[in-house]
């Protein structure tokens, strides 16, 4: 079964390396496109809920060397207090920070921009670095544009408190896409990609329970078990609609589904509405529901009781919906620094999990009578935009 | 299985791409003339109008839920759990 | 089963393919405005009130550059269209700037911040963007004396104006 999904993936990646050919064979075409503005942000984020507290800074620069070429800098700290579900029933709560760096290269040829990003995210346990490339081309009149990338990332992964627990796993992504203006007021995209890791790709700290009547607990604990290999095709849908007394109408929809049998469906409506020429009202709702890994349960009947093993929430069947609120000022020329055109933003989402078969463990009840889990969390973003 | 479908509709996106990229369109013409773009191009039309943003939420969301991916912000793990 | 999902890989890959040659070797040329033919005739109101025909215009090199407020590349053209035409308004050419937004405000808006001498006419119902077959934001036409296509200029890149001053020089020697 692994060899004959090895041999589609490799035919896969031939079939896209053909595809890369005839496209960059066909960017000939007469007049060229345009790079987007020049721009810095700052912004402040902060994430409360579900014992967690997460907060930090990011920044976002980008700048056009000439007419054709255009570099891109992104910096975000997480400074982490958990004292999450996962934490409390395990584990004494913790504070930890991770830091990740981004740089981009952007080239626009005619009407084809190739874009060429590496990045890196450091935690005191989990360094990951990835690297991503992608083309995109306009083309029919510059209604329809065409887009690919490849991305691939390689993590190493360490424990805290053990010298000598040190493993890797990487991660392949593909993805394509299309983006096609259809009315003068509509235009809607459809992307797919598709995901494959292989390595170590559970966490070093958690364990699954199972019942266990030889012990006063009741329960008994074991380090999670997972397979080896996860491979993952997610497309969306998506539309944006202009509405003649000047706002936007956003819609997307994506179909997720995996090798672990996980299949999920997000849905997301959002509403843009200026007021005058200084305010932005921003609207999002969005629900997510999926379906539990294969091998997921919240207790197990026994010890070992499946070749895999996890109890990860994030692998459970839940949902979740969000709200989300922002308010964007456009700071007026004459307040402005330099003349740069600037703007000061405000946005808020509320989030709120439900799981269906993730049980609280530090609920005062019988072992797999506990009540199943749920939270919401609060979260900010303050930032602040110039456009040069 | 995945991986069949995820290349048929590659080929699918191609094959209309293709059509796009010659002038063999022709037999349509492009029906949003450049100077018809008026709206669409309103920066308050962009999906990515603020790209800092975006990356954190997706973000939150990646970290929390299974699903990945097709979301325009590109790729890059984190041990975030 | 491997077989089975090879053959299959295999084909709608061959398939892929041989579309794509097929397609792009039988490709042709987008429909444009001909170099050499009569430039379509208008007429249309400036800033000013004033109703204005191109074909009142023979015996002028005209340059017409149709832009929008919203198109960058457009914006960063005015004021070297300004200056253009400064330069060479004395050697018998004009220039024209033709807004094709449907709603006009912001065009205006930018204009008022901007001090351009040269015409400025508003095609909202964009009927000459259409007879100029106008592919791509900006356009610039240049007209000959005779009233003819000599060149068009799609979108705008810094420098493109020393292309007008080549054409226009060459027109001008005729």
């Amino acid at each position: 079964m692994a060899q004959e999904e090895v041999v589609v993936v490799v035919i896969n990646r031939f079939n896209l390396f053909l595809c890369l050919c005839i496209f960059s064979l066909c960017a000939f075409f007469s007049h060229a496109g345009v790079l987007e503005q020049d721009r810095a942000d700052v912004l402040y984020h902060r994430y409360d809920g579900g014992g967690m507290t997460i907060d930090g800074p990011a920044i976002l620069l980008r700048k056009k060397v000439n007419e054709s070429v255009a570099i891109s800098a992104y910096y975000y700290v997480d400074t982490i207090s958990s004292a999450s579900v996962d934490v409390m029933s395990t584990a004494s709560p913790y504070s930890e920070e991770r830091h990740e760096g981004q740089l981009g290269l952007e080239y626009l040829y005619d009407k084809t921009t190739m874009f060429f990003n590496i990045g890196q995210s450091d935690e005191a346990d989990y360094l990951a670095k990835s690297v991503n490339f992608s083309l995109s081309h306009d083309t029919f009149g510059d209604l329809t544009q065409l887009s690919l990338g490849v991305g691939f990332s390689d993590n190493d992964i360490s424990r805290n408190g053990d010298e000598v627990f040190a493993e890797q796993s990487q991660q392949y992504r593909v993805r394509a896409g299309i983006n096609q203006i259809l009315t003068t007021n509509l235009s809607i995209a459809f992307n797919i990609e598709s995901i494959a890791d292989e390595g170590y790709l559970n966490n070093p700290y958690r364990t699954v329970r199972f019942i266990d009547n030889s012990i006063p607990a009741g329960v008994g604990y074991q380090s999670e078990v997972y397979p080896k290999t996860r491979n993952s095709f997610s497309t969306k849908l998506s539309a944006s609609y202009y509405l003649p007394y000047r706002a936007a109408l956003f819609f997307h929809y994506r179909y997720f589904t995996d090798s672990w049998q996980i299949d999920a469906n997000d849905i997301e409506l959002g509403y843009r509405h200026p007021l005058g020429k200084t305010l932005e009202l921003d609207l999002k709702l969005r629900y997510y529901q999926q379906n539990q890994a294969s091998f997921y349960s919240d207790l197990f009947p026994y010890q070992d009781a499946q070749n895999y093993l996890a109890r990860d929430k994030e692998l459970s069947d839940f949902n979740d919906i969000t709200l989300g609120l922002g308010v964007t000022y456009l700071i007026p020329q004459h307040l402005s620094i330099k003349g740069w055109r600037s703007e000061a933003s405000l946005q808020w989402d509320y989030i709120t999990f439900n799981y269906k078969n993730f049980r609280d463990p530090t609920a005062q009840a019988a072992v797999g009578e506990e009540p199943l889990y749920g939270f919401s969390t609060h979260i900010i973003r303050a930032f602040f935009s110039v456009y040069f | 299985m995945i991986v069949v479908t995820f290349s048929r509709v590659l080929s699918i996106v191609f094959i209309l791409g293709a059509f796009g990229l010659t002038g063999c369109a022709q037999p349509i013409e492009p029906w949003v003339k450049p100077y018809q773009r008026q709206f669409l191009a309103d920066p308050i039309m962009r999906t990515n109008r603020h790209p800092i943003a975006n990356k954190h939420i997706a973000h939150v969301f990646d970290a929390r839920e299974s699903a990945r991916g097709a979301d325009g912000t590109g790729g890059g793990g984190c041990g975030c759990n | 089963m491997k077989n089975i999902v090879s053959s299959k890989y295999n084909s709608s890959r061959k398939l892929t393919l041989v579309i794509a040659i097929v397609l792009f070797a039988i490709s042709s040329q987008v429909r444009a405005l001909n170099l050499g033919q009569l430039a379509p005739d208008f007429t249309l109101k400036n800033t000013q009130g004033k109703n204005l025909s191109l074909a009142e215009q023979r015996g002028q090199i005209m340059v017409l550059n149709f832009w929008a407020s919203w198109c960058a590349p457009c914006r960063k053209e005015m004021p070297v269209l300004q200056t253009f035409h400064n330069k060479y308004k004395a050697l018998g050419v004009t220039v024209w700037g033709i807004n094709v937004e449907q709603e006009n405000q912001a065009g205006q808006d930018f204009l008022a911040d901007l001090n351009l001498s040269f015409p400025i006419f508003f095609d909202a119902h964009n009927k000459v963007s259409a007879s100029y077959q106008v592919q791509a934001m900006p356009t610039t036409v240049i007209v000959g004396r005779s009233g003819h296509v000599r060149h068009v200029f799609r979108g705008y890149k810094d420098g493109y104006e020393k292309k007008y001053a080549q054409v226009i020089k060459a027109l001008i020697r005729e």
